[in-house]
């Protein structure tokens, strides 16, 4: 009982990445609306860097910010003390990144709604196979 | 990091991802998703990182729900699932 | 479609599962992310930069190159949002809503015609207009200001606290964007045009690159902010820091540009007109 209660302790964040991650990736691949794709897709960003963050923690360790470091500065600085920073530099320009994907791939919807007038992906595809070939291949000038 | 709470915000952030994609409404999804985000920024915080929580706050939460309203708001909020 | 993504759902997520135990304990300090690399920047960054928050310090100086076109990649975003969506063609719409502000008369105005638009007494709304709630319009123009200066504390402070380019970035955006949602989106962009966005967002990544390039000028590497000491006052550690501040400067500028100028497009769908 001990060992497992450590087990979970130990390992709980990882879990609930992998949860995330087919939580995201089920939204990917059977919802079939547009919008909800990208939901998925976001859950799943996030996710990966929940991953990223929990590589990160320390236990027992502060923020990474060095406390009085401009003071009278003679205390030496343990890098056990604070958190490790590199993980979290990497993350929040992922996250900024991933709003302007956002913006694309909202975009990219819109775009496909004026042309289609549904969000949904099997009217889309039904949509295109009514039509007929050479309509599809030129359909793009009018849009 | 105090694990008890950690445990109750991760339920609380699959527990809303989770009703993110199976609401039958754009609007709503949207709205839930803000949630999410919301949820993460506190875990992160927890967790230590706080500049990534920062940013999640106002990137997550704020902007790219608005952008998700938006864009709702343009198209339709009809979903089949 | 449905079952069979289940299924491989859940075979990747077994995967993934019998590998967790593999992974280093949570919050082990002995984990092999915690003891290479970034024990250096730990311990070294504030004699380096002078700057005691290390994520700031690595952001913006030891990783400079990656936040450089981290930044480019946002402006191209906007720039593909811009693209995608923006109608440039200027057919006029249907029918145009004019409301007299004196008596709160609605007109509409067929296709073709138009009321001139430095009229002081109509005012142009949008087809799904309702009236506007006064405690909406007056709480936002309340906060609006204050969200605004917070933002500026966050950029400028980035180096003592949590905070930076990004995070103040997007909040400052996020005001505009709430004023273009409490009032309509003309009046925001009389304010601030998509033209001034579209240039602001550029300059933000030419400010970034143009430091880069002045540190090459003053005989260093790119982006090695310490030959900014030759202005006369600073010693190679606090022209790092000054050097961080101007980027992250850059980086403010250019997010909160974009951040707007792709809600314009997504809220107007590419029109320009009539807002959220």
């Amino acid at each position: 009982m001990e060992a497992i209660t450590t087990l979970i302790i130990a390992k709980y964040n990882y879990w609930a990445v992998i949860l995330l991650i087919v939580i995201g990736l089920y939204a990917m691949i059977a919802k079939k609306n547009l919008v909800k794709k990208i939901i998925g897709m976001n859950i799943f960003q996030t996710a990966i860097i929940l991953f990223y963050v929990s590589i990160g923690a320390k236990r027992g360790a502060t923020l990474p910010i060095i406390v009085h470091a401009h003071g009278d500065a003679a205390h030496a600085i343990h890098a056990a003390d604070y958190i490790n920073p590199l993980p979290h530099v990497l993350m929040l320009t992922a996250i900024v990144v991933s709003v302007a994907t956002l913006g694309v791939a909202l975009a990219l919807a819109m775009k496909i709604y004026f042309h289609y007038g549904t969000l949904e992906e099997d009217e889309i595809q039904k949509k295109i196979m009514d039509r007929e070939p050479d309509k599809v291949a030129t359909s793009g000038e009018h849009l | 990091m105090i694990w008890q709470l950690d445990l109750i915000i991760l339920l609380m952030v699959v527990i809303c991802g989770i009703s993110a994609i199976s609401i039958r409404d754009l609007l709503g999804s949207a709205i839930m998703f803000g949630a999410y985000s919301f949820m993460m920024c506190l875990l992160w915080s927890i967790m230590g990182a706080v500049d990534v929580s920062f940013t999640e706050a106002s990137v997550g939460a704020g902007v790219s729900t608005v952008f998700f309203v938006a864009a709702v708001f343009r198209t339709t909020r009809r979903t089949r699932d | 479609m449905k079952r069979l993504g289940l299924i491989a759902i859940m075979v990747f997520g077994g995967l993934l599962f019998s590998i967790s135990f593999e992974l280093p304990d949570l919050g082990d300090a002995r984990s092999p992310a915690s003891t290479h690399v970034s024990p250096y920047y730990i311990e070294q960054a504030i004699h380096d930069t002078s700057v005691p928050n290390v994520v700031t310090a690595i952001l913006a100086d030891y990783r400079g190159y990656d936040t450089l076109f981290e930044t480019a990649v946002i402006f191209s975003a906007g720039l593909a949002c811009f693209f995608l969506l923006r109608i440039t063609d200027r057919k006029a719409p249907k029918a145009r809503f004019y409301r007299h502000l004196a008596t709160g008369l609605t007109l509409r105005v067929e296709k073709g015609g138009r009321l001139p638009e430095d009229t002081k007494e109509f005012e142009r709304i949008d087809s799904a207009w309702v009236p506007s709630d006064v405690i909406i319009n007056m709480t936002c123009r309340l906060v609006v200001p204050f969200i605004q200066l917070f933002a500026l504390y966050v950029i400028a402070h980035g180096h003592h606290s949590p905070g930076g380019g990004f995070q103040g970035g997007v909040i400052f955006g996020a005001a505009i964007i709430l004023y273009a949602i409490s009032n309509n989106l003309r009046r925001t962009l009389r304010r601030t045009s998509e033209r001034t966005s579209a240039l602001l967002g550029s300059g933000g990544v030419i400010i970034y690159l143009g430091t880069g390039l002045l540190c090459i000028l003053l005989g260093a590497g790119f982006l090695n902010y310490s030959s900014l000491s030759l202005v006369p006052g600073l010693d190679p550690v606090s022209a790092r820091s000054y050097g961080i501040l101007i980027v992250e400067i850059g980086v403010g500028i250019a997010v909160t540009a974009v951040m707007v100028w792709i809600y314009y497009n997504l809220a107007s769908a590419g029109k320009l007109d009539e807002g959220l």
